[in-house]
């Protein structure tokens, strides 16, 4: 049951070998209209597996909030890392 | 160490990009658009649901005229309610504690009231500058003091809600530093600031959608004077 011979280029990211790697990421559309639609298909493929359902839970909610944390984190770093506790200011 | 307080209010930067515009941009993330069918998902009818009774709240003393800023209203609800309440998430931003952000919201649209007023009815909205049955020698001094209360209600709008929002993060930060450098030496001091963070904590959530509720209000109440 071998799988047709498809072009690297419009392969799945996780079904793309390690060696493949360099092939796929110079053959994707890094314009920014490219750009802005993988944006949107990716909040597409969350919002549907995530929100639009019909019993949607808090966990589709709480996982945004989480990243959204996290990068805040992330972004305050250098501001935050001098608040440490130190011996001697 | 006091010199760190103010430092959470300071617009954030990374890598030179004002992240205020990324915390701005956070809210539209979070509302799902209503889609055409019939039955949408549960988050979308929950947002549906609330933004239907507020504004037929909020918009039914005033008259048809003044329905057309339902949709303003409703925007800006949300928008002030979703913004006070990640900021208490934490390491966010608030931008709502900008004054410069507030006054943004409450200067042009007060004078948007105030401007319909006096191009609709003119004397209408001069006459709300004159209480009724006041005694007559007061009428000069009463005509002043109304006008300064009118000029002042933007300022009063925008600082208002600064205010609010700046009180609320500072104490949060203060109590909690204070727990946390109590922790080890006097732990009973340190558990009661921990049950005076947990109660400041659900005061902050209150006051993050209620001061979001009363600016919009208040921007009603104007509205209803004028319209």
């Amino acid at each position: 049951m071998a799988d047709r011979p498809v072009p690297v280029v419009e392969k799945r990211l996780m079904d793309v070998k390690l060696g493949e790697l360099g092939t796929w990421m110079g053959g994707r559309d890094f314009t920014p209209n490219g750009l802005l639609s993988s944006v949107r298909r990716g909040y597409e493929r969350y919002y549907n597996k995530y929100i639009n359902v019909k019993k949607g839970g808090i966990g589709g909610l709480a996982m945004l909030l989480a990243g959204y944390i996290t990068l805040s984190y992330v972004w305050e770093y250098n501001h935050i890392k001098h608040d440490r506790w130190r011996k001697y200011h | 160490m006091t010199m760190n307080l103010f430092n959470q209010f300071l617009s954030p930067t990374f890598l030179g990009l004002p992240l205020i515009a990324i915390a701005l941009m956070a809210p539209c993330l979070l509302y799902p658009s209503p889609a055409p069918w019939w039955q949408s998902n549960r988050w979308t009818t929950l947002q549906n649901w609330f933004i239907g009774s507020f504004i037929k709240q909020i918009l039914s003393p005033i008259n048809t005229k003044g329905h057309s800023w339902a949709l303003l209203l409703a925007t800006l609800m949300v928008f002030l309610i979703t913004l006070n309440t990640l900021g208490l998430l934490p390491y966010t931003f608030t931008p709502t504690t900008q004054l410069s952000l507030n006054m943004a919201f409450a200067v042009p649209l007060w004078l948007a009231t105030v401007i319909m007023g006096f191009r609709n009815s003119p004397t209408h909205a001069l006459g709300h500058l004159l209480p009724e049955g006041t005694p007559t020698p007061l009428v000069p001094t009463l005509i002043i003091i109304e006008s300064i209360s009118l000029l002042i209600r933007p300022l009063a709008l925008g600082v208002r809600l600064t205010a609010n929002l700046t009180a609320g993060h500072l104490l949060i930060q203060l109590v909690s530093s204070a727990a946390f450098s109590l922790l080890l030496s006097q732990t009973t001091a340190a558990s009661l600031a921990v049950g005076l963070l947990l109660l400041l904590t659900i005061l902050e959530i209150a006051v993050a959608m209620i001061q979001a509720y009363v600016f919009v209000l208040l921007l009603s109440l104007y509205l209803q004077e004028n319209v």
